[in-house]
């Protein structure tokens, strides 16, 4: 049982949480994708706040068990994990650091921010080409459609914006 | 974990409507998933669950709400899966079986251009956990629909048997209508709170869409007078019952099971 000091403790907590990740895009962290929203110590009570992406998310509860997990290999037992649903999760809160994550991983970040104004375009993420085709709304999960690239030809997935 | 409460559910007018907007979105996410590996090709099956997700996972949250209002240690569960035809109130258009892809796609339509109205009214609810819902619900609706929006525009002005099924579908679904603008007494009080919405005041846009949405298919508004309700009153047609058979098989036999 490690004792709480919560002005230091609260960056260790954040710094342990930056590796948990999205079980299905394994190279986002929770803060990456904008999922974990706050961290709160009382009463040497650690309360987890995360939002979920979409409502029938089936990962939300693989977070939630690999945040509990985290926590308590490094000590901390008394650990709440609160779903909140205001405001509700926007792509717009990726970080950029997120956004070419993904890319790298072969997945077009989002284009658009939530209130429709255009970031970027989409590019394959093999190839960087823009010239690509929408092949279905959506894909292997919730949170992404399915493209493919013109030019080299490669199917892709896309984070959709919402 | 206690064994469920075996009463009925407490009459008060919140959980109602907390419950009825969870079964609107169950029983429509479990009818879709009832094309997980019939879709008629791999990414319209993939769409077709992950709409089927979006839906089921709306229901859980109305559920949990309706459970914590409750107070009696019920969870999300219990209320799916331990409540007969008679309690639940959904509208009937989202119990309907299937149907061809057309019927599917149609009553999708239906369902998300009445979505998008309900919904982003909703989101000015007094009650927080309702408008936060809604906030996240709309989202997807929105995404949704464009989905339907051009499935049925490319069946209508499809092949000479596209088109024609797609007016079928809109012609056989189209009494079911009605249903989801007609407002209850119970309803109207939670409106003058504050809290629900009056989806009387919502017909008008959703049939200048329909219409709209329609004619750009090239397909006719439907000239069908028959209107068939009872949904909200737990008056159902005969599909709930099989639909209900199904999805409550494993808790009603091994009542509490986990996996």
């Amino acid at each position: 049982m490690v004792s709480l000091d919560q002005q230091t403790d609260l960056t260790r907590l954040f710094d342990l949480l930056s590796s948990v990740v999205d079980p299905e895009i394994p190279v986002l962290s929770l803060q990456d994708l904008g999922v974990l929203r706050d961290i709160s110590v009382t009463d040497d009570v650690i309360e987890v706040t995360i939002t979920p992406t979409y409502a029938g998310c089936p990962a939300m509860n693989t977070m939630q068990a690999d945040i509990e997990n985290k926590l308590a290999e490094a000590g901390y037992q008394q650990v709440t994990v609160r779903q909140s649903l205001s405001p509700a999760w926007t792509t717009d809160w990726m970080s950029e650091n997120g956004r070419e994550k993904l890319r790298r991983y072969g997945i077009a970040p989002p284009a658009t921010s939530a209130c429709g104004q255009q970031k970027s375009t989409i590019e394959c993420p093999q190839c960087g080409s823009a010239e690509v085709k929408r092949i279905s709304e959506f894909g292997s999960t919730a949170c992404k459609a399915l493209y493919q690239c013109k030019d080299c030809l490669e199917p892709f997935d896309y984070f959709k914006c919402i | 974990m206690n064994p469920p409460s075996t009463t009925a559910l407490l009459d008060t007018p919140l959980l109602n409507y907390c419950i009825a907007l969870g079964d609107d979105s169950l029983t429509l996410g479990h009818r879709l998933s009832e094309w997980c590996r019939n879709g008629p090709f791999l990414e319209e099956d993939l769409a077709l669950t992950n709409v089927s997700l979006d839906f089921i996972g709306r229901a859980r949250l109305f559920y949990s709400y309706a459970a914590k209002l409750e107070g009696k240690g019920r969870d999300e569960d219990d209320i799916a899966y331990l409540r007969d035809c008679r309690e639940y109130r959904n509208f009937l258009i989202n119990e309907l079986p299937n149907g061809d892809f057309a019927v599917t796609m149609a009553r999708q339509l239906i369902v998300d251009v009445y979505d998008m109205g309900f919904f982003s009214a909703l989101t000015q609810s007094q009650d927080p956990t309702l408008a936060a819902i809604a906030a996240k619900a709309i989202k997807e609706s929105r995404y949704h629909l464009r989905r339907s929006e051009e499935w049925i525009k490319r069946l209508g002005d499809g092949t000479e048997e596209s088109h024609e099924r797609a007016q079928n579908a809109f012609d056989q679904l189209w009494g079911y209508v009605p249903e989801m603008f007609e407002m209850s007494d119970v309803e109207l009080q939670l409106v003058e709170a504050g809290m629900a919405v009056d989806r009387s005041a919502l017909k008008a846009n959703w049939e200048s869409t329909m219409q709209l949405i329609l004619k750009q298919a090239t397909l006719d508004v439907p000239n069908e007078n028959w209107a068939i309700g009872g949904g909200r009153d737990g008056i159902h047609t005969e599909h709930l019952g099989y639909l209900l058979a199904e999805m409550q098989f494993l808790q009603r036999t091994y009542p509490g099971q986990q996996w």
